[in-house]
C-alpha cells in the first residue's frame, strides 16, 4: 500500500481494536513513567486490584523533584523524599526498571529513553509528560498523556486515543550560522499559533530538518505540544540509524539493529503520502529567536521588532497586551539588551551533549556577568559525565556558570531551582508561561542554548552572533 | 495474562448532561501552569487540589484575595465553567481538570481546549464542548448577570440551555459516546481485550515480552 504517512503506518500495526466510543484502542511498545504523574496512577491500580500488564515495556526515572544540588536521601525537601520513595515502592512491586541516581543512567525520561536506545523508530511510546513529543525525532509516535491514562496502560498496555490529521511542516534551505533547531519550532510556534496543531500531529520535513542531527530534530519534536500538537515526528533516517547502532540497546547486538532495520525502513512516510495540510517554513530566513511574552507563541527574531498587540489577529491581542505588561516590555523595541537576572541551560529541549558543547564554546575564556546567577543542568547522568570528560564542566564553572546534577529544574521550578521575585530567565527550556520557573513574577525569556550562554555573559539577552567562539581544545 | 473480568467492578456513570450555575474565566490560552501552579504537585494523591485551583491568579504574595470570580461568593456553588480559547494548554497535568472538579466543576464550555487537556477532562467524565467566540461571550456576560441560575449543557443534543436561550455547542463524536453511553473509563473496556492486545505486542518486530 502507498500514500501513507509514518503516523498511518505505525497507527495500523500498533490498533487492537476500535471502541464502542469509535477511539481506537492503540498498544503502547514503551511507556515511560516518572515520580510526578504515575502515584496517583499506581494508586488506582490498587483500588481496583489491578496489576501491571507489561512491565517490561515500562520503564521509570525520577527528573521533576530531583533535586540537582545535593541528592543525598532522604532529600530534604520532605514532599520530594516522599514521591520518590512512593516511586521506589511502585517500580519495585511491578517489577518495573528504574534508572534512579544510583544507576548512573538517571536523567530527564525525554533525555533517557533516546540515549539508551529504547526511543527507536515505529514504536509507540507514551509517558505522562506532554513533551514526550521529543522522541518523535527517531520516528517513533510518541505523546503524552495523563494520569488516568497511565491507569490505563499500566493495566492494559494500550491508551485509547482518536486518530488525527497528519500536517507536514517543511522546512526548505539552510539554517544560518548562530541558527539552530530551536529557533526553527519557536518560528513555527509563532506563525502557527499555539493552538495551530490541535488536531494534527506534525511531520517535520525538508532539507533543514534532515541537516539536523538527532539532537536537534529532538529540540523540535519535544515542542510540538507548544504549538498545540500532540505529537510531532521525523522520518528515520541515516541519521537516525548512526545513533542508534551506538546506544546501549544496539551496540553490543548487531544482530538486533539488522533485525529491526526492515521495519524502521517500512515505516518512512511513503515518497506519494497524502498529508491533510502542508505548510513550508524558510529556514534560510531566519534568525536567532527569543520570546517577548508568556506563550512560546509569542516569539521574534532577535534584531526584529516586538509587535503591537493591533497588529496581532484579534484573539491574540488581550494575551499580547497582558504579557508585555508582565514582561515589561514596549512593542517597536527588540528584545536585544533586555536585562536578565538569571541564565537557565538546561531542560528536555536542550540539555544535551551538543547543546552544552555549543554553549561552552562561547563561555570559553569568558564570564558571567556579575549580576547574573548562571547554571548548567545537564539532561542525564551520562550527559554530565561525557561533558565532564571532555573538560565542558570546567569551562562552565571556571566561568562562573553553576554545574549541577541532571533533572528537570528550573524548567519547571518543582525542586529548589526557581526564579525569585520578578526576575529574569534567559532560559533554554519550552515554557515561558507565567509562574512556570518557580516564582508568578518572574520572567522568562526562551532562546536557544548558545544564546542562554550570550546572555549569562553579557547580563541582557543578546544576538549570539556578535560573540566570537572560542575552539575547544 | 487473565481476561480482565476479575478486578472489582467500577461504577462508570453516564453523563449525558451536567446542570449547575456557571462561572466565567475569561481570557485565550489559559495554560496548565495557571489553573495548577507545579508546587502543588508535590504530592501522591489528587486529594485536596481543589483548594489550589488558579492560585497564583486567587492570591496574593500573603494569601490575600485577589479579584478573580473564584473568590467572589456568587459564584461559589458554580459548576460550569465558561472558558474561552486553547484552554488548558500546556502540560499534559491530569492535576489541572482534577483541580477543577475538586473545586466543584462538572463541565466546561468554551471556544476550544488543549487536546491533552480534553482528553484527561474526559478520563473523569467532565464535558469539554465547544461554541464560537460570540456565543461564548454572550453566555460569560450572562452568567455575570445570572450567577444564581442554572446551565444545562445537554451532551447528548450537544445545545446548551441557559435563561430563555437554547445555543447549539460541538461535543467531539468520540467524547460525546463516551459520556453518553458511560464508556470513559476506558480501563475494563480494554482489558476486556487482552487477548487481541497481546497479540498485536507479538506481532511487533521490536517487542520482547518476559
Amino acid at each position: 500500500m502507498s500514500e501513507r504517512t509514518l503516523y498511518d503506518k505505525v497507527w495500523e500495526k500498533h490498533k487492537v481494536t476500535e471502541l464502542p466510543t469509535g477511539q481506537t484502542q492503540l498498544f503502547v511498545g514503551l511507556h515511560l513513567i516518572h515520580e510526578v504523574t504515575s502515584p496517583q496512577a499506581f494508586g488506582m491500580l490498587r483500588e481496583r486490584d489491578l496489576e501491571v500488564a507489561y512491565p517490561e515495556l515500562t520503564h521509570a526515572t525520577v527528573d521533576h523533584i530531583v533535586p540537582t544540588a545535593d541528592q543525598s536521601r532522604p532529600y530534604s525537601d520532605d514532599a520530594a523524599e516522599t514521591m520518590m520513595a512512593e516511586l521506589e515502592e511502585n517500580v519495585r512491586e511491578a517489577g518495573i526498571q528504574f534508572d534512579d541516581p544510583t544507576t548512573g543512567n538517571q536523567g530527564i525520561v525525554h533525555v533517557i529513553g533516546p540515549e539508551q536506545g529504547i526511543t527507536q523508530p515505529g514504536k509507540t511510546i507514551v509517558c505522562g509528560d506532554s513533551h514526550t513529543s521529543t522522541h518523535g525525532a527517531f520516528g517513533a509516535l510518541a505523546f503524552g498523556i495523563g494520569t488516568s491514562q497511565i491507569r490505563d496502560v499500566l493495566a492494559t498496555g494500550c491508551v485509547a486515543m482518536e486518530k488525527q490529521d497528519v500536517r507536514k511542516i517543511e522546512v526548505t534551505g539552510e539554517l544560518s550560522d548562530g541558527v539552530e533547531a530551536k529557533d526553527v519550532i519557536l518560528q513555527i510556534i509563532r506563525k502557527l499559533g499555539t493552538e495551530g496543531g490541535v488536531g494534527y500531529v506534525y511531520e517535520y520535513a525538508g532539507e533543514a530538518i534532515e541537516d539536523l542531527g538527532m539532537e536537534g530534530r529532538m529540540s523540535i519534536c519535544n515542542m510540538s505540544i507548544e504549538g498545540g500538537a500532540r505529537a510531532g515526528y521525523v522520518n528515520p533516517d541515516e541519521t537516525t540509524y548512526e545513533w542508534l547502532a551506538e546506544t546501549d540497546e544496539f551496540e553490543d547486538d548487531p544482530e538486533a539493529f539488522e533485525r529491526l532495520k526492515p521495519y524502521w525502513e517500512s515505516i518512512r512516510s511513503d515518497e506519494d503520502a497524502v498529508y491533510d495540510d502542508h505548510v513550508e517554513i524558510d529556514g534560510d530566513a531566519l534568525e536567532p529567536m527569543v520570546t517577548w511574552g508568556t506563550t512560546p507563541g509569542q516569539g521574534v527574531g532577535i534584531n526584529e521588532p516586538i509587535p503591537e498587540p493591533e497588529e496581532l489577529p484579534e484573539a491574540k491581542q488581550d494575551t499580547a497586551r497582558r504579557a508585555q505588561e508582565h514582561m515589561r516590555v514596549e512593542p517597536g523595541d527588540t528584545m536585544n539588551g533586555y536585562e536578565i537576572d538569571v541564565a537557565f541551560l538546561g531542560s528536555c529541549t536542550n540539555s544535551r551533549l551538543p547543546d552544552l558543547r555549543r554553549a561552552a564554546k562561547l563561555v570559553k575564556g569568558r564570564e558571567v556577568h556579575e549580576d547574573v546567577r548562571a547554571m548548567v543542568v545537564p539532561g542525564s547522568q551520562r550527559v554530565q559525565k561525557a561533558a565532564e570528560e571532555e573538560g565542558l564542566k570546567e569551562v562552565f564553572t571556571e566561568a562562573g556558570f553553576d554545574w549541577r546534577n541532571a533533572g528537570c529544574s528550573m524548567c519547571l521550578g518543582m525542586n529548589e531551582d526557581q526564579l525569585e521575585g520578578d526576575e529574569a530567565c534567559a532560559s533554554s527550556s519550552n515554557r515561558n508561561f507565567i509562574g512556570r520557573q518557580g516564582s508568578k513574577d518572574g520572567r522568562t525569556v526562551l532562546m536557544n542554548p548558545r544564546m542562554v550562554a550570550a546572555a549569562a555573559i553579557e547580563g541582557e539577552v543578546t544576538d549570539v552572533r556578535e560573540l566570537k567562539e572560542v575552539s575547544l581544545a | 495474562m487473565s481476561s480482565g473480568t476479575e478486578e472489582s467492578e467500577v461504577e462508570i456513570p453516564e453523563v449525558k448532561e451536567a446542570t449547575g450555575t456557571g462561572i466565567p474565566i475569561r481570557g485565550n490560552d489559559i495554560d496548565t501552569d495557571q489553573i495548577i501552579p507545579a508546587r502543588f504537585m508535590k504530592v501522591v494523591t489528587f486529594d485536596g487540589l481543589g483548594q489550589f485551583a488558579f492560585f497564583d491568579l486567587r492570591f496574593d504574595d500573603d494569601d490575600e484575595e485577589k479579584d478573580h470570580p473564584m473568590n467572589e461568593d456568587r459564584f461559589k456553588e458554580a459548576s460550569i465553567m465558561v472558558v474561552n480559547a486553547n484552554f488548558g494548554c500546556g502540560s499534559s497535568r491530569e492535576h489541572a481538570p482534577q483541580a477543577l472538579m475538586r473545586w466543584g466543576i462538572d463541565a466546561l464550555i468554551g471556544e476550544s481546549f488543549a487536546e491533552i487537556f480534553a482528553g484527561n477532562c474526559l478520563a473523569l467524565g467532565i464535558p469539554t464542548v465547544t461554541a464560537d467566540t460570540e456565543t461564548i461571550e454572550d453566555l460569560q456576560d450572562w452568567v455575570d448577570e445570572n450567577p444564581d441560575a442554572d446551565i444545562e449543557v445537554d451532551v447528548e443534543a450537544e445545545q446548551v440551555h441557559y435563561g430563555d436561550r437554547t445555543v447549539d455547542v460541538e461535543v467531539d463524536d468520540a467524547q460525546r459516546r463516551a459520556l453518553v453511553d458511560g464508556v470513559w473509563d476506558t480501563t475494563a473496556l480494554m482489558k476486556s481485550n487482552a487477548d487481541a492486545t497481546r497479540a498485536v505486542a507479538e506481532s511487533l518486530p521490536y517487542v520482547d515480552l518476559d
